[in-house]
């Protein structure tokens, strides 16, 4: 019987099984970052060990540093001291660090493709669940917790049980104005926000097939939100001319041995799954959440369900809606574009292509937050800086920024903010801020009209 | 890592589900380097309000309730890979979380840190909930080595299942790196046959 993409790309990377327990599973790429790290060398530290193979690290900061000023001392000691002390272990270990003020600097899954670091084929992980975003490319890839970090600077590997295989199909075609992050809320809103845990997903299909990598990413990168460990997609010639050229790509002879490896790694049509879900393009609208987990989405236009579920009743209240409502025409004052789901150049295109010409509401506070230093870059090099400056949009430099709001980037209490990132638990963008998660466009749309509007209808 | 293999307490009821570890440890409070103190921020903006004073029909603010083991609604520890999520768990004094349902990177981070996991079925959950919810002082056995739980006053027995080597190790208090490195000599071998 045929293989999975998936199944071709962990056995390769097995070095060992354990009897009734977990494999190792050999990992190529570990990104790291200033939270999730300092535990992780202190561990490696307090038991003597070395880090194993640190040419197969790359560090950035990201999640906690300010988004104004960069080039100033950060202000907040314990975020300066994190900072400092990634900085310091990188030294310490020899390891590469994209910080603060480096043209590579950005947020780790934005930095990783974007680089040529992530390619097809690969094992990667790093302390942060978003890590399924460079499933993209056909490379296993996945978050996990500071003690796996330890382990794999020990090590280079991980002990984990291979996860089942899922298959999610979307054939069809997109209606217009339906974005790839339309389309992964809406397989969360169907599927639910457990259906993935204990498996690793694939994205296969003609919408996935159509997809940029950009677009593919922001799928891949939600897969955590139903439970996944990851998602994947089959590398096709979109995926090498994404890879083609870029910083740590391989070229030459090696490019061409490559990519004849890339080429055998789709699933053989003969392969099988343990669970399978498809879905007709056509059914997908824009799509926005309601709730406060990202399974609970709706099209705009659509009523918010009924449940006689606590939980349920209790992440309505939170937000202050009520079943039934509608929240086309909702008002709202704030507006994030970012995220590791959300904060690369094809999304910002999207996003001056809508609103050139045009102005924020006034009562609208309306962030752009790039993902790295060099779509930053490309923002004023492409001219979109100007267009989100005349619009009043605040550009501000890249990192997590209010997608976590482990910063000053913070939503305040009670406040509404359409929000490109991933996520839409209580207290997510600051303590008390309601997040209603959208794509790039639905997002910029209420930032003009100041309220959620559907695309599709204007 | 702290051994575990049984334990004769009582439980706290969090009747909730899909708690994500953004609630379990908000991000503002993972700004630290080390791991020690996250339990004085556990479910934070949960248990006090914005002037941080308790919230008191929050479970943990409740006297009527006590012990070491959380039981909690489905899908517990969905979201973040943060790792403080079951540092300020263990913190707080738990050492045994029970659910219908975990999220893989919490349940492995959990097990990497001494506390134990177990998985009951929908229903069993509920049958919990009443019991603790009727009796708060009703006592849980949980046994490691035998793998089960039990409510002696209802007469309650629950099997659970644990990977065997993750059994090892929290019975023995190993970690996965000391493993990993005495495996060391294989992953050598795999590298150089990967480079041949």
């Amino acid at each position: 019987m045929g293989k999975t993409l998936f199944d071709k790309v962990w056995d390769s990377h097995v070095v060992d099984q354990l009897e009734d327990g977990p494999d190792i599973l050999y990992i190529d790429k570990h990104l790291i970052h200033e939270v999730t790290s300092p535990q992780a060398f202190s561990a490696l530290n307090d038991k003597g060990i070395p880090v194993f193979r640190p040419q197969q690290i790359v560090a950035t900061v990201d999640h906690n540093v300010p988004t104004l000023n960069q080039h100033l001392p950060i202000k907040d000691e314990l975020s300066r001291n994190q900072v400092a002390k990634l900085r310091n272990n990188c030294e310490e270990h020899d390891i590469e660090l994209y910080g603060l003020g480096h043209p590579y600097q950005g947020i780790v899954h934005v930095i990783g493709p974007e680089l040529g670091i992530t390619q097809p084929g690969m094992t990667m992980v790093c302390g942060d669940s978003h890590t399924s975003t460079h499933g993209a490319f056909g490379s296993i890839a996945f978050g996990i917790g500071t003690s796996q970090v330890a382990q794999v600077f020990a090590s280079q590997c991980l002990l984990v049980s291979k996860p089942k295989s899922m298959r999610i199909t979307v054939d069809g075609e997109l209606k217009n104005g339906v974005h790839p992050k339309d389309v992964i809320l809406y397989i969360i809103s169907q599927l639910g926000t457990d259906s993935g845990t204990g498996y690793f997903v694939e994205y296969a299909g003609e919408v996935f097939e159509k997809m940029s990598m950009e677009g593919r990413m922001t799928v891949c990168n939600m897969s955590i939100e139903m439970g996944a460990r990851g998602g994947m997609i089959a590398p096709d010639q979109t995926t090498y001319d994404y890879i083609e050229g870029r910083k740590f790509a391989p070229s030459k002879a090696e490019w061409q041995q490559k990519l004849k490896y890339w080429k055998s790694l789709p699933s053989d049509p003969d392969a099988s799954f343990d669970r399978e879900y498809s879905f007709d393009a056509t059914e997908i609208s824009p799509m926005i959440t309601y709730g406060t987990n990202p399974g609970m989405g709706i099209g705009i236009q659509e009523q918010i369900p009924s449940s006689q579920n606590e939980s349920f009743q209790k992440s309505l209240e939170y937000m202050g809606f009520n079943q039934g409502d509608t929240l086309n025409n909702l008002p709202i004052n704030y507006v994030f574009i970012g995220s590791c789901t959300n904060s690369r150049i094809e999304d910002f295109r999207v996003a001056s292509a809508y609103i050139k010409g045009k102005k924020k509401a006034e009562n609208v506070n309306a962030l752009i937050v790039p993902g790295s230093q060099q779509v930053a870059k490309q923002i004023q090099d492409e001219g979109l800086g100007v267009v989100f400056q005349e619009a009043g949009f605040l550009i501000r430099q890249p990192g997590c920024s209010a997608c976590l709001a482990m910063n000053d980037d913070k939503i305040p209490a009670g406040e509404y903010c359409v929000s490109t990132s991933n996520r839409n638990f209580e207290g997510r963008q600051g303590p008390g801020a309601r997040t209603i998660l959208a794509s790039p466009l639905t997002a910029v749309a209420a930032a003009i009209e100041g309220k959620i509007v559907d695309i599709t209808q204007l | 890592m702290e051994k575990f293999t049984r334990l004769e307490q009582t439980a706290i009821p969090l009747d909730i589900e899909n708690v994500d570890t953004d609630q379990i440890i908000p991000a503002r409070f993972l700004k630290a380097t080390d791991r020690e103190g996250f339990g004085e921020n556990l479910f934070r903006d949960w248990r006090y309000d914005k002037n941080n004073k308790p919230i008191t029909d929050f479970v943990l603010n409740n006297p009527t309730f006590a012990g070491p083991i959380l039981v909690a609604g489905n899908n517990f520890g969905c979201g973040s890979s943060r790792e403080h999520a079951a540092w300020a768990l263990a913190d707080f004094g738990f050492k045994v979380v029970i659910s219908s349902f975990f999220a893989d990177i919490f349940k492995g981070n959990v097990l990497n840190n001494g506390l134990l996991p177990i998985q009951v079925s929908d229903s069993q959950l509920q049958t919990i909930f009443k019991a603790i919810k009727e009796n708060p002082n009703c006592e849980f056995i949980v046994d490691l080595v035998g793998q089960c739980i039990k409510i002696p006053s209802i007469n309650l027995h629950i099997d659970f299942e644990i990977n065997s080597y993750k059994k090892t190790c929290l019975i023995n208090g190993y970690d996965d790196i000391d493993y990993l490195i005495n495996n060391k000599h294989k992953i050598e071998e795999f590298e150089r046959k990967r480079n041949a």
